[in-house]
């Protein structure tokens, strides 16, 4: 399990990084490694050309104005997650952040890195596609920005281009009073997702769910919006009933099929139980407009 | 009197080294000038190889050698099987590299060597292999059919052994019984997935034509004896050393693997130094497996729950090879009626080849699935006839007073009837009930029922012949200069703490403190005389080995010490390092003088040497140096060899809530008691259960190898196959009870497996009781999982 | 290893930001293990364990699994606990790297860590040991440790151990936060 023989560069500058990503026909970038370096022991990836990025400052950055909390792909996940800034504009990013792997991993991984990884399973990805954030990717020849919903295609596919670097995450803030939560189950403490499931829930004024939104990983091949439960939730009075038919229209989300981690019939009933439960605890966390 | 070692919570002699990183794994070792091997292994199961080109590897840079099967010459033979049955219908073993067969994901094809583990891999990965696909079928019920495909093409129905034993009269007790209960039941496969994977590394030494073999193993004695037939070296001229070993478990004893004879031919040919370790990812597909069999399992009992007798007809899944023999199958066959009275017993076993990584003893070796199968059962018995789960194990349990328990023609692995020592199996189900707090736990469930929560309580009774011969011996010097004592036994150990119990008993022997006492063991060149560990033996056999030599050097001590003293050697006592008279501690000498007295020199290399030699004012005067019938300094050597295996038992329980949305469970209390004899340090005895019942949960809820209809395993990494972290694993209560074997001079029974065999059935039973208010159907496999639970609830819906 | 192989590229350059290296020459990197500085001159796919076993001979970091799931080779960089088996040697160029070798005092008093693992049986067969030591080593220094049992072994979990069943390794990790913080 040593990893295969690659060209190596470590760019200091975005600019520089930028450059050898398009002489390159068969990159990977080095951020965090805590998911490119396993896949490169089992020769899973035999790139040409591994480019670190650990030299680009320029890409570990937070700053949370204009409703978005944008983080540069370099900043460490747990950079994030114990960002009070990022935390108080929106508690949910922690609350999911918690679950990734062990504090070990988060230390050395990169925001950066799980998005554009796509695993399925992650946590990160499903986060953007519930908060509907954006994500900027970056060529030599120009920058665009990307909607969550459209940038996970499938199992570790994005829709980066391949001479393209993702530059930054954006995550939207919460608003005032929306409840939020985050829940998923793994086997064993830090592995990744046999599902998972996040909530917000927006309430008007009579105390009726204005906005639900809903996501689950670990379901499909890619994160996935439950728009059929969220639409169920629009104008309904929160509470089991509510939640518990969300649940239940959550179930035809997973097109995962069996696996060694799950039956996909258990992890029908998993995700519709994981929906209930963030519901309800979103729900408790949600504060109507005075 | 200084307070006695043995039974004292003495920290361990050998942790001083693994806490600072000075541990010697064979990967540590600095081999000067070592070369790095990786293998090219079969990605297919069962196939023919049509086209094998290592042209390419051999053209690599840094790669000094690839071997196929062609280049081993008179080692391109089947390896032997170590342990022959007359039962055993067709012996299959496999070759270090393959011939044009291959029989499982992972067989070694081929070995390269190159300057570095990294060019290995990538040599390894250039060799051209093309098979012919032939047809598998993995699952062991399948491949045993008429029809099915065939692991061997000569072997019909893939049936490698069968085996009938019959135990008194079941066919009466059948007849009498006023009640049968039938079940099947299955343990699905797993591994042992210690943390430190297989190693070999080897020296040719071309000068003296002598061959060192540094192996991750359990066996060092028998690897040697292998190596220096196949090599055809003289035994003297092989040394194997088993140094710093990270975790065994069983599968490390399956000699020789492939590396083990590759590594050393490799090391002679290249006259380099050579080493393989082995990594995670080849560890799944490489070292054995164990743990599936399929139990049809039948009880005959009377209206009040006496079992008169036992049915049990078994498949064995044991691979594509058999190199072990039918040791996990008759194991599993001797110890199905576990605790149990049943005086009729008729077991049958059927070992069945299937396509895969071949299964050897992995802790537990078959009582896991024995245990599952006749815990099961009696679970199952106690409903149908509507007795307590505790009382129905009261009822037949062997009493203290019928000890030693025969059961006639069942014949265990050391080739003797089962014979129970010794055993309070009544008390130790009393302690656990007193423990658990039986009726506060059955109003705590009643309450949780009542909210509508899921909590179940689970038992198992297990019981585990331990300590099997045929014999161990140990070796006691003591050094001249220092006092110290050194301590040389056959065995290896890795991690059970050899090096601080061995160095108690001696300890209490001769007076030392147990630091001073230091154990080299598993080093052919130091002592060569033994077996291996294995089977919860070490502690019984080498430990009483250890005892007599202790003993023995004892008197030798006393009876020169009394010489020096001119006492007698009945007066003499041994404390604090030093000999004296009883009674006058001031009149005394040293261990350090008393070695080095007894050692008559003639030159003084040293200090203190000159007391020793003949001009010294100490030196005696008259007669022969050394007297007739005596030997110089102080060392002896002896053996133990027991008279049979003794048995070790134990209950545990758990109380066990079933989440109802993530059909996960979360075990609240977990109880073990158990008794292995007299224990020599108590917190070395709690570590092995505590590691045992980890492993058991791992086989219980976590740990299941997953093969494809292809015969690929589809989880082999730690990502897939889930290794309990300390979340997967409950705090465990532990009661520990100490009933004497009767059968050797320490009293000691084995406790190395102690810990995982019950743990499968206790967690399914407990989930079974969880689950039974719902309706849901009896719980018949493990290892569960939430899956598996998930089905349960739902059957419990439909059925509603 | 495949490392510095000795004197032969001793003309190694640090890394620049605009070379592209092959896989067979050799970067130079320089940091510090252990308090002591180190230059070497590394392979762009020497793992970081394969860096401090095979080139450095610090075999006390163990390697267990190589993909991150077992803990066995944690070392920490900068102060931060990290996978030595997902770094890259020359991704600690300039860092700060220490191994179990450099917990320890350097007249041999041992690190309260180390103590305790032994005092509470934390260890058996020690293969999993200097991982778990640099793993709880941090816990101790610079985390909060949960107040229940629960707790406490999520914040082991991330190193696997298959010998002791953790029970010592909960109790050593109590024990030796017990007497840091006790002095303070
Ligand atoms: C034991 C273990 C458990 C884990 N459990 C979880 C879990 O539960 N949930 C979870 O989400 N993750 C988990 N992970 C993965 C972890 O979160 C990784 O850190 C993350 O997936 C990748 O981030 P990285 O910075 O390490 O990226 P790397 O490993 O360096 O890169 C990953 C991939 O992303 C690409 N990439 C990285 N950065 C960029 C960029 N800026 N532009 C374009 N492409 C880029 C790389 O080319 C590579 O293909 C686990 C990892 C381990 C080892
Ligand atoms: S060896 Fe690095 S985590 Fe297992
Ligand atoms: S002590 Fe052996 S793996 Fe932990």
């Amino acid at each position: 399990m040593k990893p295969p023989c690659y060209e190596y560069v470590a760019p200091d500058t975005l600019a520089g990084a930028l450059r050898v990503r398009a002489e390159c026909e068969d990159s990977v970038v080095l951020a965090g490694g805590q998911s490119l370096v396993p896949t490169l022991n089992f020769r899973l990836a035999n790139p040409d050309t591994v480019i670190d990025l650990r030299r680009v400052a320029e890409l570990a950055t937070v700053d949370t104005r204009d409703g978005m909390i944008r983080v540069g792909a370099m900043t460490r996940q747990r950079t994030l997650e114990r960002n009070e800034a990022a935390f108080a504009r929106n508690p949910l990013i922690r609350e999911t952040m918690e679950y990734i792997a062990h504090p070990v991993i988060r230390s050395r991984g990169t925001i950066g890195g799980s998005v554009a990884h796509a695993d399925p399973a992650s946590e990160l990805p499903c986060l953007l596609v519930l908060l509907d954030g954006e994500l900027t990717a970056r060529s030599s020849r120009g920058e665009r920005t990307i909607p969550a919903a459209d940038f996970f295609e499938f199992v570790f596919t994005t829709a980066l281009e391949p001479e393209e670097l993702l530059v930054e995450v954006a995550f939207p803030v919460l608003e005032p009073g929306e409840g939020w939560a985050f829940r998923e189950f793994a086997r064993r403490h830090g592995d990744f997702a046999v599902a998972g499931a996040g909530a917000t829930l927006l309430l008007d004024d009579a105390g009726r769910i204005a906005r639900a939104r809903l996501a689950a990983c670990g379901v499909a091949t890619t994160p996935v919006r439950l728009r059929a439960a969220e639409e169920a939730l629009r104008g309904a009075e929160p509470g089991t009933e509510a939640f518990r038919a969300a649940g239940e229209l959550a179930r035809d989300a997973v097109t995962t099929v069996d696996d060694t981690a799950a039956s996909a019939d258990y992890r029908r009933h998993l995700l519709s139980g994981l929906v209930n439960d963030v519901l309800t605890r979103a729900a408790a966390r949600a504060r109507g407009p005075r | 009197m200084s307070t006695r070692q043995f039974g004292a919570r003495v920290q361990r002699n050998e942790d001083a080294r693994l806490i600072t990183g000075r541990g010697r794994f064979v990967d540590d070792l600095p081999l000067d000038g070592v070369l790095h091997g990786a293998f090219a292994r079969s990605a297919v199961a069962r196939g023919r190889i049509t086209h094998l080109d290592t042209t390419a590897a051999r053209a690599l840079p840094g790669v000094h050698r690839v071997y196929t099967h062609a280049d081993l010459g008179e080692l391109d033979v089947t390896m032997p099987l170590l342990i022959p049955h007359p039962c055993i219908g067709h012996p299959r073993t496999q070759y270090p590299l393959a011939h044009e067969d291959v029989y499982h994901v992972g067989q070694a094809i081929a070995f390269v060597v190159a300057d570095d583990r990294y060019i290995a891999e990538d040599a390894a990965r250039l060799i051209e292999i093309d098979y012919d696909i032939l047809p598998v079928e993995v699952d062991p019920a399948k491949a045993a059919l008429d029809g099915a495909p065939l692991v061997h093409e000569d072997v019909p129905n893939n049936i490698a052994a069968h085996l009938v034993q019959v135990s008194g009269d079941p066919d009466a007790a059948f007849a009498a019984a006023d009640h049968v209960t039938r079940i099947q039941v299955r343990v699905d496969r797993s591994t042992a997935a210690p943390m430190e994977c297989l190693s070999t590394a080897a020296r040719w030494d071309a000068v003296s034509g002598e061959l060192t073999v540094w192996d991750g193993t359990q066996a060092p004695i028998g690897l040697r004896g292998a190596l220096s037939s196949l090599f055809d070296l003289d035994e003297d001229k092989v040394r194997v050393v088993a140094p710093d070993v990270g975790g065994g478990f069983g599968p490390k004893i399956v000699f020789p693997y492939s590396n083990e004879i590759l590594v050393p031919f490799a090391a002679k040919d290249l006259r380099r130094p050579v080493k393989w370790v082995e990594d995670r990812s080849e560890n799944f597909v490489h070292m054995t497996h164990e743990r599936t069999q399929i139990h049809d399992i039948e009880l005959a009992a009377t209206s009040d729950g006496v079992v008169l007798g036992l049915r049990d007809t078994f498949l064995h899944d044991t691979g594509s090879f058999i190199p072990y023999g039918i040791a996990v199958a008759q194991v599993a066959s001797t110890q199905i009626a576990g605790p149990y009275r049943i005086p009729a017993i008729h077991v049958t076993f059927d070992c069945v080849y299937t396509p895969t990584v071949p299964v050897t003893p992995y802790r537990g070796c078959g009582r896991p699935q024995a245990n599952f199968a006749i815990e099961r059962a009696m679970d199952q018995l106690a409903a149908e006839l509507g007795i307590d789960r505790f009382e129905i194990r009261r009822r037949n349990f062997i009493a203290p007073d019928e000890f030693p328990y025969t059961r006639p023609d069942l014949v265990f692995a050391d080739g003797l009837p089962v014979t129970l020592d010794s055993g309070r199996y009544d008390d130790a189900l009393a302690a656990l009930e007193k423990a658990l707090d039986l009726d506060a736990i059955r109003a705590e469930q009643e309450q949780a029922r009542a909210e509508g929560r899921l909590l179940g309580l689970g038992l198992s009774f297990y019981v585990e012949g331990t300590g099997l011969g045929p014999y161990e011996g140990a070796k006691i010097r003591l050094h001249p200069i220092t006092g110290k004592a050194y301590v040389n036994t056959g065995l290896t150990a890795q991690g059970q703490g050899h090096e601080t119990a061995w160095a108690q008993i001696v300890a209490d022997q001769i007076g030392v403190r147990p630091e001073d006492v230091i154990v080299v063991e598993g080093d052919t060149g130091v002592f060569d005389w033994g077996v291996a560990t294995f089977a919860s033996r070490a502690a019984v056999v080498s430990g009483n080995a250890v005892h007599v030599a202790a003993v023995s050097a004892r008197a030798r001590i006393a009876q020169a010490a009394a010489n020096m003293l001119e006492a007698d050697p009945d007066d003499i006592e041994l404390e604090n390092g030093r000999a004296f008279v009883r009674g006058t501690s001031s009149r005394g000498v040293t261990l350090a003088e008393v070695a080095t007295m007894s050692n008559p020199l003639r030159y003084a290399f040293n200090k203190a040497a000159q007391t020793a030699t003949q001009f010294a004012p100490t030196a005696r005067s008259t007669g022969k140096p050394l007297p007739d019938g005596e030997r110089p300094g102080i060392e002896v050597s002896e053996y133990y060899s027991p008279p049979h295996a003794t048995w070790a038992y134990g209950v545990h329980a758990a109380l066990v809530e079933v989440d109802p949305v993530t059909c996960d469970i979360d075990v609240k209390r977990y109880v073990c008691v158990h008794d292995c004899g007299n224990m020599i340090n108590p917190m070395i005895v709690e570590g092995q259960v505590a590691g045992g019942v980890a492993q058991g949960m791992g086989g219980a809820f976590y740990e299941k190898l997953e093969y494809d209809e292809n015969g690929v395993l589809r989880n082999a990494s730690f990502m897939d196959f889930l290794v309990p972290y300390a979340t997967e694993v409950p705090h465990i209560e532990m009661i520990h009870m100490e009933t004497p074997s009767p059968l050797n001079p320490l009293g000691i029974k084995g406790v190395g497996e102690a810990g995982t065999i019950p743990v499968g059935q206790v967690i399914a039973s407990a989930v079974e009781d969880a689950l039974s208010p719902l309706g849901a159907p009896p719980v018949r496999q493990v290892p569960l999982s939430p899956s598996a639970i998930h089905d349960l609830l739902r059957e419990a819906r439909v059925s509603a | 290893m495949n490392g510095n192989h000795g004197t032969d590229h001793l003309d190694a350059e640090p890394v620049d930001g605009d070379t592209r290296y092959g896989p067979d020459d050799r970067i130079a990197i320089s940091l510090t293990v252990n308090g002591e500085k180190v230059e070497a001159a590394v392979s762009p796919r020497l793992l970081l364990s394969d860096f401090l076993r095979g080139d450095l001979g610090l075999t006390g970091t163990h390697v267990g699994c190589e993909h991150g799931v077992c803990g066995a080779c944690t070392v920490h960089l900068d102060g931060m606990p990290a996978r030595s088996c997902l770094t890259m040697a020359v991704q600690v160029d300039g860092m700060e790297v220490r191994t179990v070798e450099g917990l320890a005092e350097p007249d041999g008093t041992l690190h309260p860590v180390q103590r305790a693992f032994r005092e509470c049986h934390g260890l058996q067969c020690g293969f999993c040991t200097p991982g778990f030591l640099m793993a709880v080593t941090h816990l101790v220094e610079n985390e909060e440790l949960a107040e229940t049992d629960d707790g406490l072994r999520a914040q082991l979990a991330g190193n696997l151990c298959r010998c002791t069943g953790y029970m010592g390794i909960v109790a050593a990790t109590r024990r030796a936060a017990a007497e840091i913080a006790s002095k303070g």
